[in-house]
């Protein structure tokens, strides 16, 4: 059994391995080491004067401004964490950052020239500045925006939330599923594949390796063992920190984006502005996730899964094959998780950490919704990703997590089973 | 390879003063999650107060560090209530998601710029920090170590810093052998058994709460007085996750688990970290560069975080009696 | 409400003699009750687990509360101990008041409850199990805890009272194991043991027979006797009628979150509702139409 389950750590490792080498190993260290990047805007216009500044982690500060073609070189000492933040008062008027995240962030160097992406749009879309438009017209704007937010959330979260119900797993690495998926298209698409077929062959790669090779080779041997939930918890929490350096180590600190589709401007659809990716992508969530709901509440394995989900003892009893119905939904998680890393990366970038700076929203979706609740997931993420946009009406973009996670701790408090949970017995 | 010189650096490492941060962390966590079964995944929260505590006297109001002192354990006594009244009554998983929530919760305020007055928003504090305690170092002021490499002032700190982490744990001692200790391992075991004995639970894990918040708190001290600077950035829940994998190594539950743990946890790491760099220095190695160091470092943390609970939850020293009845 | 007995008299006969003319009815009243509930009722969902009109135990008896799986008895046992919360119901303890008490303070109270699910903490001693049992110890305040000749003195009078009662549970050879180490058997008795610790006027054992060896059985049987002679009020849930008709003075049945009959053992058994209840639930949902009937038969009975 001890063998049995190091050799699995062995192939799984292995098999991220030979995926990533196509990513490419991070290249050997230049003379120098630099944080550089290119400022401009949708329309390919240079943004001149914005300074960038970069923090050591004792405290020491460089920094760098735009030049006439928008060029921005940061001169760092060594390779290490910085927080890099963007002077946000140095835009120029009518431009604003795409992610608020990009106004601070924290950056692992490992050396030579490392490449920044700031996404800038023009007439502040979703930017940290004031919209200038009238408050309703605002509200009306981060309501769409926080749908299309609650789809991402919903993706993520589903499987989350299956294997909640179906094994008991709090999983701490469902972040990382984002993350892998994200990634997985990431170095296809770096080896000159379109990120229209990557992302596809990337979900499906995602389902079956992170998905069912993940519960083969970990957590079914953890179930035979009878290890404890808790114990399978700080496993899951152990995977996601290996994952994430493991991504560290063959991608860099820094964000990228696709090929495709980077800087795509914006359009005006009556009083909501977005990009046309966001809402193709939107659409495609709304698809994946109401072809699981149905799949769900119609097909047989997604009935079994229900009845797993309400009682695995008695589903067993029933002649359902449990395994079985626990692999199918690793498949299914992985795969809709591996769609919304994608479409973080599409619509933001992908970073080593991005799955890690989900996460918590994710909880927050799953415990509002009922933890281990099928629908929960769905219902949970919307609530979030609408409230946690609205938010920023009144406190700043760079908290907007504050509110979700607020919103979290507060439902705990008051209703602990969630919204559409149960309460669990008692002695 | 210089052999004696990746020793040097590693002992120095495994008893440093980053070393000492973590084992305070260890400590606190020691009575909350190994004798009294919290689950607390904040627990980098207690150090930030900590650290935050002496920044914002000391920089932004301007007063002493001693009062600092004082104010990080109040502080994190507070932070303990604030955290424990809603969550202390949740199941385990929810107050590990509730806890981990709150730190990340309020990691985000400190660094969020609307409070950059007070708490210097993304850059955090940095400056002159330990003042009083430095003044006070009995040092001469040319004294080296044969072989550890520590300044004169991180020396201060070391020493003060395991003087002060041997009385927590000789506090720590004394709890859990009363009937006080009883009471919080019969919560650990099964809560409802000990309700239906009589016992108020919530108060008594509030107690191990608030007393593990504030031992941690004293490393979140430490860190700013010795490395003179506070960052919001550097509390990311990784860290509570690291002094997991200490306390899991050293063996939860074991009065002198944190010290074990924090030392061979250190001195794996380190030691990993100086020889690969040398391997690859050397050009030993030649598909890694020494960038690549610290990633795999976490790698390996990962890892053993996961190695660790599967095949030894017990710890490295635990006994195979205790591994029986682990039922969890 | 009849006149109370004498309090000093105690032990079988005395119980039988105090219930000889309590009428055999659901909810029936007794002549020294020490828990009076009524209308106690919780929901699950669209399913009434325990909805009790009204129900008294006599002090110093050994009623039996009997009922098919999923009758609520368990549910009953949380609700009374304050496990959980009910949806309306209020109940006295010795004529005060506990609705809402927190659990702890009726366990002070001396309103003790084990578990049906053995709850023996494994990775303690079993004299550590005992040792928590015991009230008011200043060694458990964590600022004296520090300083330990305040509570010396105290833990080793407690010790010797622990030491007592696992020689008559037959632990005493025991006391440095680990109490996860105990067969099955072992932990209820540790668990009972643990539960008088605490000096308890009441019991209430969630199924304490289950899951113990036949041999095992009879001497636990003994004990649980032997607590009723010493003037403690035995509270107990039962599946196996012979062991209930063995021991218990009094028998109260649940089918349905309801109380269907009561009376001794003997008329008890003999009662046609009774076994009903619990064939209808031996056979199961072929005849849950005839178990409705049933609770709806025994609330106009109550009425
Ligand atoms: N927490 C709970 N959630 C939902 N249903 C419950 C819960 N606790 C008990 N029940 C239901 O209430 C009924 C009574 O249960 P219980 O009191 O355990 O019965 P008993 O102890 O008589 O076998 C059962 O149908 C059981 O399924
Ligand atoms: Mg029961």
């Amino acid at each position: 059994m001890l063998r049995r389950v190091r050799l699995a750590l062995g192939v799984l490792l292995l098999a991220t391995i030979a995926l990533f080498v196509s990513g490419g190993l991070s290249p050997a260290t230049a003379a120098d080491t630099t944080i550089t990047g290119t400022l401009s805007t949708p329309g390919g216009e240079a943004v001149v004067g914005v300074l960038v500044t970069a923090t050591d982690a004792d405290g020491v500060l460089t920094s760098g401004t735009s030049d006439d073609k928008g060029v921005f070189v940061v001169p760092l000492p060594a390779g290490g964490t910085y927080l890099v933040e963007v002077d946000i008062t140095t835009l120029p008027e009518g431009i604003t950052l795409n992610n608020a995240e990009d106004a601070s962030r924290s950056l692992l160097v490992l050396g030579g020239e490392k490449r920044l992406l700031i996404g800038l749009s023009e007439g502040g879309e979703s930017g940290i500045s004031e919209v200038e438009s009238g408050t309703s017209e605002r509200v009306i704007q981060l309501f769409l925006d926080g749908i299309l937010y609650g789809l991402v959330i919903a993706l993520g979260a589903v499987g989350m939330n299956l294997v909640f119900g179906t094994t008991g797993l709090t999983n701490f690495s469902q972040g990382e599923l984002l993350s892998l998926g994200a990634f997985t298209a990431l170095a296809i698409n770096t080896a000159g594949v379109n990120i229209i077929i990557a992302a596809p062959i990337a979900i499906v790669f995602a389902a079956f390796v992170y998905g069912w090779g993940q519960n083969r080779i970990l957590w079914r041997p953890l179930r035979r063992r009878k290890t404890g939930l808790i114990a399978a918890m700080i496993v899951s929490i152990g995977l996601a920190i290996f994952l994430r350096y493991t991504l560290v180590l063959f991608f860099g600190g820094a964000p990228s984006s696709y090929k495709q589709f980077a800087g795509q401007p914006g359009i005006e659809i009556g009083p909501f502005n977005t990009t046309p990716k966001a809402l193709i992508l939107g659409l495609l969530a709304v698809i994946a996730l109401t072809a699981t709901v149905t799949w769900l509440q119609r097909s047989r394995i997604g009935k079994a899964t229900r009845a797993v989900s309400d009682n695995p003892a008695l589903a067993s009893a029933t002649g359902i094959d449990v395994e079985r119905v626990i692999s199918v939904v690793w498949i299914v998680g992985a795969g809709l998780a591996a769609f919304a890393g994608i479409y973080l990366g599409l619509t933001q970038n992908t970073v080593w950490n991005m799955g890690q700076r989900i996460l918590l929203v994710l909880f927050a979706a799953v415990i509002l919704g009922g933890l281990g609740t099928i629908y929960g997931a769905i219902v949970g993420a919307m609530v979030v990703g609408i409230f946690v946009q609205l938010t920023t009406l009144v406190i700043p973009t760079e908290m907007k997590t504050v509110g979700a996670l607020f919103l979290m701790i507060l439902i705990l408090m008051v209703r602990p089973q969630g919204l559409l949970g149960r309460k669990e017995r008692v002695g | 390879m210089d052999f004696v010189q990746i020793f040097s650096l590693t002992i120095t490492q495994a008893v440093g003063v980053t070393a000492l941060i973590y084992l305070f962390a260890a400590i606190g966590l020691n009575v909350q999650f190994g004798y009294t079964g919290l689950l607390n995944f904040g627990q980098v929260a207690f150090v930030a107060a900590g650290a935050y505590a002496v920044g914002v006297i000391v920089l932004t109001f301007d007063l002493g560090l001693w009062l600092a002192v004082v104010v990080g354990v109040v502080v994190s006594t507070l932070l303990a209530l604030l955290l424990g009244i809603p969550t202390l009554r949740l199941r385990a998983d929810y107050l590990a998601i509730v806890t981990i929530a709150a730190s990340e919760l309020l990691r985000l305020l400190v660094r969020s710029i609307a409070f950059k007055d007070v708490f210097g928003g993304a850059q955090g504090l940095n400056g002159k920090l330990g003042q009083e305690f430095h003044d006070l170092n009995p040092l001469p002021a040319d004294f080296t170590l044969p072989v550890l490499t520590w300044s004169r002032q991180d020396l201060w700190v070391v020493i003060v810093g395991w003087s002060l982490a041997l009385l927590f744990t000789l506090l720590v001692w004394g709890l859990v052998r009363s009937p006080w200790g009883r009471v919080v391992k019969g919560i650990r075991e099964d809560e409802d058994a000990v309700v239906s004995l009589g016992k108020n639970v919530f108060v008594y894990k509030m107690q191990a709460l608030i007393i593990g918040g504030g031992i941690a708190a004293f490393g979140g001290i430490l860190w700013a007085v010795a490395k003179q600077s506070v960052q919001p950035d550097t509390f990311q829940p990784d860290f509570t996750f690291f002094v997991y994998t200490i306390l899991l190594l050293g063996g939860a539950a074991r009065v002198f688990g944190p010290i074990a743990g924090t030392i061979i946890f250190w001195f794996l790491l380190a030691g990993f970290g100086e020889l690969l760099s040398s391997l690859i220095n050397n050009g030993y190695i030649e598909f890694l560069t020494p960038t690549d160091v610290g990633s795999i470092r976490f790698m390996l943390m990962g890892l053993g975080l996961m190695l660790l609970m599967i095949f030894r939850p017990q710890g490295i020293f635990g006994d195979r009696r205790e591994l029986a009845l682990d039922a969890r | 409400m009849p006149a109370k007995t004498d309090h000093m008299a105690t032990g079988h006969a005395a119980a039988v003699e105090a219930l000889r003319d309590v009428p055999q009815v659901p909810g029936a009243p007794k002549p020294d009750p020490v828990v009076i509930a009524d209308h106690v009722s919780r929901q699950f969902g669209g399913l009434k687990a325990v909805d009790v009109a009204h129900v008294e135990i006599q002090r110093g008896a050994i009623t039996a509360l009997i009922g098919p799986n999923g009758a609520g008895k368990t549910t009953l046992f949380n609700l009374l101990t304050g496990f959980d919360k009910p949806d309306t119901g209020t109940w006295t303890f010795n004529d005060k008041s506990v609705a809402g008490t927190a659990p702890h303070r009726l366990a002070r109270m001396g309103m003790v409850r084990t578990f049906q699910l053995t709850k023996a903490l494994s990775r303690m001693s079993v004299i550590d199990n005992m040792l928590l049992g015991a009230h008011g110890q200043s060694g458990e305040r964590v600022l004296n805890a520090l300083v330990p000749f305040t509570w010396r003195g105290q833990e080793r009078a407690n010790r010797e009272r622990a030491m007592v009662l696992l020689e008559r549970f037959n632990l005493h050879e025991k006391i440095d194991d680990f109490a996860g180490s105990l067969s099955g058997g072992q932990r209820k008795l540790l668990e009972m043991a643990r539960a008088l610790m605490v000096g308890p006027e009441i019991v209430m054992l969630d199924e304490p027979m289950a899951g113990v060896n036949p041999a095992l059985t009879q001497s636990l049987l003994g004990h649980i006797k032997n607590i009723r002679e010493e003037g403690t009020t035995v509270l107990f849930v039962e599946h196996d009628m012979d062991m209930v008709h063995d021991i218990s003075d009094w028998v109260i049945v649940m089918a349905q979150g309801q109380v269907i009959a009561e009376g001794p053992p003997d008329a008890v058994m003999k009662n046609p509702q009774v076994i009903e209840a619990y064939l209808g639930s031996r056979h199961g949902s072929a005849l849950t139409d005839d178990g409705t009937s049933l609770t709806a038969d025994s609330q106009g009975g109550n009425a």
